[in-house]
Parts: structure tokens; C-alpha cells; sequence
């Protein structure tokens, strides 16, 4: 037999081996479940799931059915890893940049930061977060109030809620047409940096925008602020807990890929007269970003299964309402499991996916 | 008229078809009468131990001393199986599981029973395939609150916000309570009692709720106890017990009819202290067949004649157990639906005879 006939042979029987060890198991699975007379299947998703969930930003109301809570619960995951990714984000980059400044002063402080954050477990960090952000709030009848109806408490951070159809046309257009520019800034030719024109234009539309709403303001009704927007803490501690913890593994990965651009490249920009600054962020930050995408995936992808230790300080995420609430009203536990996971698995693969095509471009635009 | 070979034929099937059904009848038959003990039983002598599945910790059910040995109520049921089955209370291993995987834990056969301040509902019957054999707790789902804020009863908490631990039927009760009342009541969900009790006491929510017993067990544990009031009233029904996966019926007749003997010793005057002595010298047939003196129940069961004695001389008979985990002493909770039939509770044993 060749050499590849014999390659071959190996994988089929890799291949083979591994299908019937699969195959194994799930016949175990489905004899076991048939002896002890549990049934299976995904119909008791359309079933009324009874339960509140505290903070949402999707619509939610307890007549919905569990799978409506699987799509509430997504969209508080997806909303507290968005926030994670991007305060870790910035959090990594300054920590990484005060790290390699030459000031000593900063790099000792980064450099101990990064030890005692990922030297310490994250789910303590975490409730240490929550529970030092619950104390440091005030109570609620103490509640630190901004202007009238602003409320700061150990509740949360309660704001007016604007509503009215003008109020929704005005804003909604406002950011499109703010993001839509933002993106083709470019193409349409303008020479001013982006930064310096859109965010005005974006806070007059609001402000317009807000003169035609009606606001329901937050008051202190019996036990709770009643009415307008509310902010919980949890989102808070969650955000500061996750985004602290990774932002001390970016660091490292950016100090690492800053320090992998040859330092030709910088003495080149120099001796062209740019001055340090700009040496950072026109010449050496874009290179980096070559070697950091790849380890920047794997810490963002960490990020959002990480999110799913909120649900030790009670922030309602796909863990929480769906693998502990809902698989203990309905009692399935290996559906809403693999449901869970094919979520996470969903997630994971799509935010890899546009890493790896941010990635793909980057390297084409180089040599 | 038929051919011959045509009704050797069918002679033949109908052959066929009674030997299947004799087969089956037999199988059938088989299946309902596993000779005693049945085959937990077997594997637990097998295996020199008891797998009991407790609490993870709460005063009163199950909680560990400074020592690491477990008290509780729950513990002393558990206690009082390995009594019965293995003739030392002692061959026991406490698995600790979390609300939200103690039926897995059940179900894979990890544990032989589940005594972990636990209710039956409909669907962890039907779906899960358990079986609730035994109530050593009546409760309700009540409410732990901060005395300050003035309420007296659970339809005062509209508006509230109240912490909660998930994998329990707690946050689908105050749904239900909410909506049958037309209070709005907001929960905030936690994994484990720690967590959500650090967060009540720093004000993130204005109260904790779980099972009547586990309350006064919890308010116990509090910075200040004397802040904190169990509202009146519950809001549910919650009869925690002894869990068995369905199938072995010799099992759950051995945990069934265990549970009778410790409350009918209760009913009967027969303490930790004086069985041995009522075995030899009580004049009361109940009794005397209670304690394995006379009759053969141990042997209907598949076990020893002195299966119960051994049983109620572990922690005494029902009421000796609750006295010592919730009377006066220990957490003051009242005996209320607790007590026997005959004192306006809801205990009721079945004659043993």
C-alpha cells in the first residue's frame, strides 16, 4: 500500500471509529430515557412559560412561551457581551499602551493591574463587583438624583422614558442616517475626521428629536421607582466583572503583537519626523493588528460564554432563565441543554466568522 | 372445508400466539412481583452504603457543623433507611446536589433516594418519572421581609421586588400569586441562597422567598435577625419528601411504609429512649408488631424483623426529629400542619398491621 493509500485507510477508520462511538452513546441516551419513561422532544417550547424575567430588553411578558424567553434571555446575552467587548476592548488597549510608555509610573500600574486581575478567579471578581457596587450604592429613599427625574440607587439607575411617534421617526432616523454617513465617509470624499462632525449632528437630532416626546419620568411609588427606564446594577457588576478580567489577557495580546512589528518600522517613521504619537496610531497600531486579530477572536469569544456567569448575581441571561428556570419548570433536561449550547455554539461561530473576515481584509490590504 | 395443511397452519400460528402471550403475561408478572427487597436493595447491600441525595445546606433540612457532619431533618430520614436496610445508620453517603440538579442526579441512579427539602409537582412525576413516596414536611412558599418597610401580609408586596433562587418552583408561585391577585411583584433570580441573601441585606431587594421551614432557618443566619419578619401566610403548597425513581415498587414500599412506622411511633408513645424497652415489656399488639416483637412485617418488606426499631431509635420518632431541628431550641418554628392528625396537623400514618 502507498504511503496516501495507507493515509487513507487511517482517516476512514478515524472516521468509522468515531461515528460509532457517537452512535454508542446515542443509543444509550435514547434506551436509558425509554427505561426511566422520559419523553423527548421541543414541544414544550410553545408552552406558557409563567415566570418573570427582571430586566429585558426584547418584550417579555409572563403569558409568553419558553421559547420567547430563549429569545429574551439571547438578547440580554447579546447586549451584556456587546458592552464587555467593547469596554475590555478600550480597558486592554490603554492598559497595554501604559505598559510599553516608558513612564514608570504606568507601567508598574499596568503591569500590576494585569497580574492581580488574571490571577484571580473571574466568577469571585465578578460577585466581588456586585456586591462592592451594591454597597457603594445608595439606598433608595437616599437615592442620588440628578436634575428631576434622574435616580441613582442600589435599585439601579432610572431614567425618563421618552415615547410618541415623532420621537420614534426623528431618533430612528437620526442614527441611521448618523451610521449610514459614518460608514461611507470615506467613499463620499470628505476630508474632516468623522469624529469631529457626526456626534454633534447626532445629539441635535436627539435633542429635536426629544422636544417632540412625551416623558414618562421614574417616580418613587410604595416600594420601587415606578415608570421610565431602568438600568439594574447586574448589568453593571457583570460588565465591570467580565470586561476587567479580559481586559488583562487584550493587554497582553496587544502589548505582544505592538512589540511583533519590527522596529524598523518605527525607527523609519521617526527618522520621516512623525512625532510618537501618530508613530503609535498610523504606523505601528495597524500592523499590529495583523498578529492580534487571531488571539483577539479567542478573548472576545471567551467574553460571551462568559457572560453566563451573570447568572451568579442575578442577571437574567441565556443560563439563567433558560438552562435553571426553564429546564426546572418543564424538567427537560437534555433538550433545553442542547439547546443552550447550540445557541452558544450559533453565537460563537458567527463572531468568529466576522473576526476572521476582519481579519482576511486587513491582511489583504498589506504588501 | 379447509385443506389440511391450511389448519395445521393455523393451528400453528395460534400456538405461536398463545406462547407469546403466556411469554408476555409472564413478563408482566414478573415484573410486578421482583421477590423482596427489590433491586435497590440488592445494590445497596451490595454496596455496604446508602446514596442519599441531600440539600446543599439549609438549617433545619441539612447543614454541615463546624465539623463537617450534616443535621437535619432530611439527614435524619436518611440516617434512619440505613438503619433499616443495613442495620447501621452510619453506612451513609450524602450527596449534596443544587435544586436544579437533583432530579438528573436521581434519575441517572447517582443516588438510591432524594431527601432534599423537595415538592412534588405534576410534572416531576409525569415527565420526570419520579415518584414522591413519603411527605416529611409540610410547607408553603412565604416570605422573609425587612421589618421596616412596614408590611404584614404577602398581598402587601405589590410593587416589591423580592430575590430568588432559580431550579425551583419558587419564581413560577409568585407568577401564579401575582397574577391571581393582580399584584405585580418583581423577583430577582439568583443560583444559590448566599448570593441572594448578601443582596437582600444590602438592600436590592426588599425580601427572600422559599419554603416556611427553610425561612426560619434562613432568617436565622442574618446579620441582624431581629430586622427581618416571616410574613404570616404562604402563598403555595409545598409538601417536601422522600423521592425514588419510578419502577422499583419493593423500594418504595420499604421508604412508605418507613416514614408510617416514625410518625406511628410518634402516635404510639414509642421515643428514642424507651423502644427498647416497650419492645419487651408494651401489652399493646400495635406496638409490639411495630417494634418486630410480633408479626412479620420485616419479612413482607424483605428485611429484618427489627427494621423499624433500629429505624426509630436513630433520631427518635417523627416528632423527637422535628423537635430537635425546628422546636423551640433550634429554629422555633411552630409545629402547625406538622403535627400529628390528632393534634390539627396533617401527619396521618397508615396502620401497620
Amino acid at each position: 500500500m502507498t504511503s496516501k493509500g495507507r493515509a487513507l485507510a487511517w482517516q476512514a477508520a478515524a472516521v468509522v471509529s468515531a461515528t460509532a462511538v457517537v452512535l454508542y452513546f446515542a443509543h444509550n441516551v435514547t434506551t436509558n430515557l425509554a427505561v426511566r419513561g422520559i419523553q423527548f422532544g421541543f414541544g414544550f417550547l410553545w408552552a406558557k412559560a409563567g415566570f418573570d424575567i427582571p430586566f429585558h430588553l426584547a418584550e417579555w411578558d409572563v403569558n409568553f412561551s419558553y421559547g420567547r424567553a430563549l429569545w429574551v434571555a439571547g438578547i440580554n446575552t447579546l447586549f451584556a457581551a456587546a458592552i464587555c467587548i467593547a469596554l475590555s476592548s478600550a480597558l486592554g488597549l490603554t492598559l497595554a499602551l501604559m505598559r510599553l510608555s516608558g513612564n514608570l509610573l504606568a507601567a508598574g500600574t499596568s503591569r500590576v493591574l494585569i497580574e492581580l486581575i488574571r490571577n484571580t478567579p473571574q466568577l469571585l471578581q465578578i460577585v466581588f463587583f456586585y456586591f462592592a457596587v451594591l454597597q457603594a450604592l445608595p439606598q433608595m429613599r437616599q437615592s442620588v438624583t440628578i436634575g428631576t427625574s434622574v435616580f441613582l440607587n442600589v435599585r439601579g439607575l432610572f431614567l425618563p422614558a421618552a415615547s410618541g411617534e415623532a420621537w420614534d421617526w426623528i431618533s430612528s432616523a437620526t442614527i441611521g442616517l448618523v451610521v449610514l454617513v459614518a460608514v461611507l465617509w470615506k467613499r463620499m470624499g470628505m476630508v474632516v475626521p468623522r469624529l469631529l462632525v457626526l456626534p454633534p449632528v447626532l445629539i441635535i437630532g436627539l435633542v429635536a428629536a426629544g422636544f417632540t416626546a412625551q416623558w414618562d419620568a421614574p417616580v418613587l411609588k410604595g416600594f420601587n421607582f415606578v415608570g421610565g427606564v431602568r438600568v439594574p446594577p447586574e448589568i453593571l457588576a457583570l460588565a465591570l466583572g467580565v470586561s476587567i478580567y479580559t481586559s488583562a489577557f487584550i493587554a497582553e495580546n496587544v502589548r505582544a503583537s505592538i512589540l511583533g512589528v519590527h522596529r524598523g518600522q518605527t525607527e523609519a517613521a521617526y527618522s520621516l519626523g512623525l512625532p510618537p504619537g501618530r508613530t503609535m496610531a498610523l504606523v505601528v497600531l495597524p500592523q499590529a493588528m495583523r498578529l492580534l486579530i487571531p488571539p483577539l477572536t479567542s478573548q472576545y469569544l471567551n467574553i460571551i460564554k462568559s457572560t453566563t456567569l451573570g447568572a451568579a448575581i442575578a442577571y437574567p441571561e441565556i443560563l439563567q432563565i433558560f438552562a435553571r428556570t426553564v429546564l426546572n419548570q418543564s424538567g427537560r433536561a437534555i433538550e433545553v441543554m442542547t439547546l443552550v449550547l447550540g445557541v452558544f455554539l450559533v453565537i460563537n461561530l458567527l463572531a468568529s466568522a466576522g473576526m476572521n473576515a476582519w481579519n482576511r481584509r486587513l491582511t489583504l490590504q498589506g504588501r | 372445508m379447509t385443506s389440511l395443511p391450511a389448519r395445521a397452519l393455523r393451528a400453528g400460528r395460534l400456538a405461536l400466539a398463545a406462547g407469546a402471550a403466556m411469554f408476555l403475561a409472564t413478563t408482566v408478572a414478573q415484573a410486578q412481583v421482583a421477590p423482596p427487597p427489590g433491586p435497590t436493595v440488592e445494590a445497596i447491600k451490595k454496596r455496604g452504603a446508602l446514596n442519599c441525595g441531600i440539600d446543599t445546606g439549609v438549617p433545619g433540612f441539612a447543614f454541615q457543623d463546624n465539623k463537617g457532619v450534616w443535621h437535619g431533618i432530611d439527614i435524619d430520614y436518611c440516617r434512619a433507611i440505613a438503619a433499616a436496610v443495613l442495620g447501621d445508620p452510619d453506612k451513609v453517603k450524602f450527596t449534596g446536589t443544587t435544586a436544579a440538579a437533583r432530579f438528573t442526579v436521581l434519575q441517572a441512579g447517582e443516588i438510591d433516594v432524594l431527601i432534599r427539602d423537595s415538592t412534588l409537582t405534576f410534572t416531576r412525576s409525569t415527565v420526570l418519572g419520579l415518584d414522591e413516596v413519603a411527605i416529611n414536611f409540610y410547607a408553603g412558599q412565604g416570605f422573609l421581609v425587612r421589618k421596616s418597610i412596614g408590611v404584614s401580609k404577602a398581598a402587601d408586596l405589590q410593587g416589591a421586588t423580592i430575590c430568588v433562587i432559580t431550579g425551583a418552583t419558587l419564581e413560577l408561585n409568585i407568577a401564579d400569586f401575582a397574577r391571581s391577585t393582580g399584584a405585580k411583584i418583581g423577583t430577582l433570580l439568583f443560583d444559590k441562597p448566599e448570593e441572594a441573601i448578601a443582596a437582600m441585606e444590602a438592600g436590592r431587594c426588599d425580601g427572600y422567598t422559599d419554603d416556611t421551614g427553610s425561612l426560619a432557618g434562613m432568617r436565622s443566619t442574618l446579620k441582624v435577625p431581629a430586622d427581618w419578619m416571616v410574613l404570616p401566610e404562604a402563598i403555595s403548597k409545598e409538601p417536601l419528601g422522600l423521592h425514588i425513581r419510578s419502577g422499583d415498587a419493593r423500594w418504595q414500599k420499604i421508604i412508605f411504609w418507613l416514614d408510617n412506622a416514625l410518625k406511628s411511633a410518634e402516635e404510639f408513645g414509642v421515643t428514642k429512649a424507651n423502644a427498647d424497652q416497650l419492645k419487651s415489656s408494651s401489652k399493646d399488639p400495635f406496638i409490639l408488631r411495630l417494634l418486630g416483637a410480633e408479626g412479620d412485617t420485616g419479612k413482607a418488606l424483605g428485611l429484618d424483623e427489627a427494621w423499624a426499631l433500629r429505624a426509630i431509635k436513630v433520631a427518635g420518632n417523627y416528632g423527637e426529629m422535628y423537635d430537635t431541628h425546628f422546636g423551640p431550641k433550634a429554629l422555633a418554628l411552630p409545629r402547625g400542619q406538622n403535627n400529628l392528625y390528632t393534634k390539627g396537623g396533617l401527619h396521618y400514618p397508615l396502620p401497620i398491621r
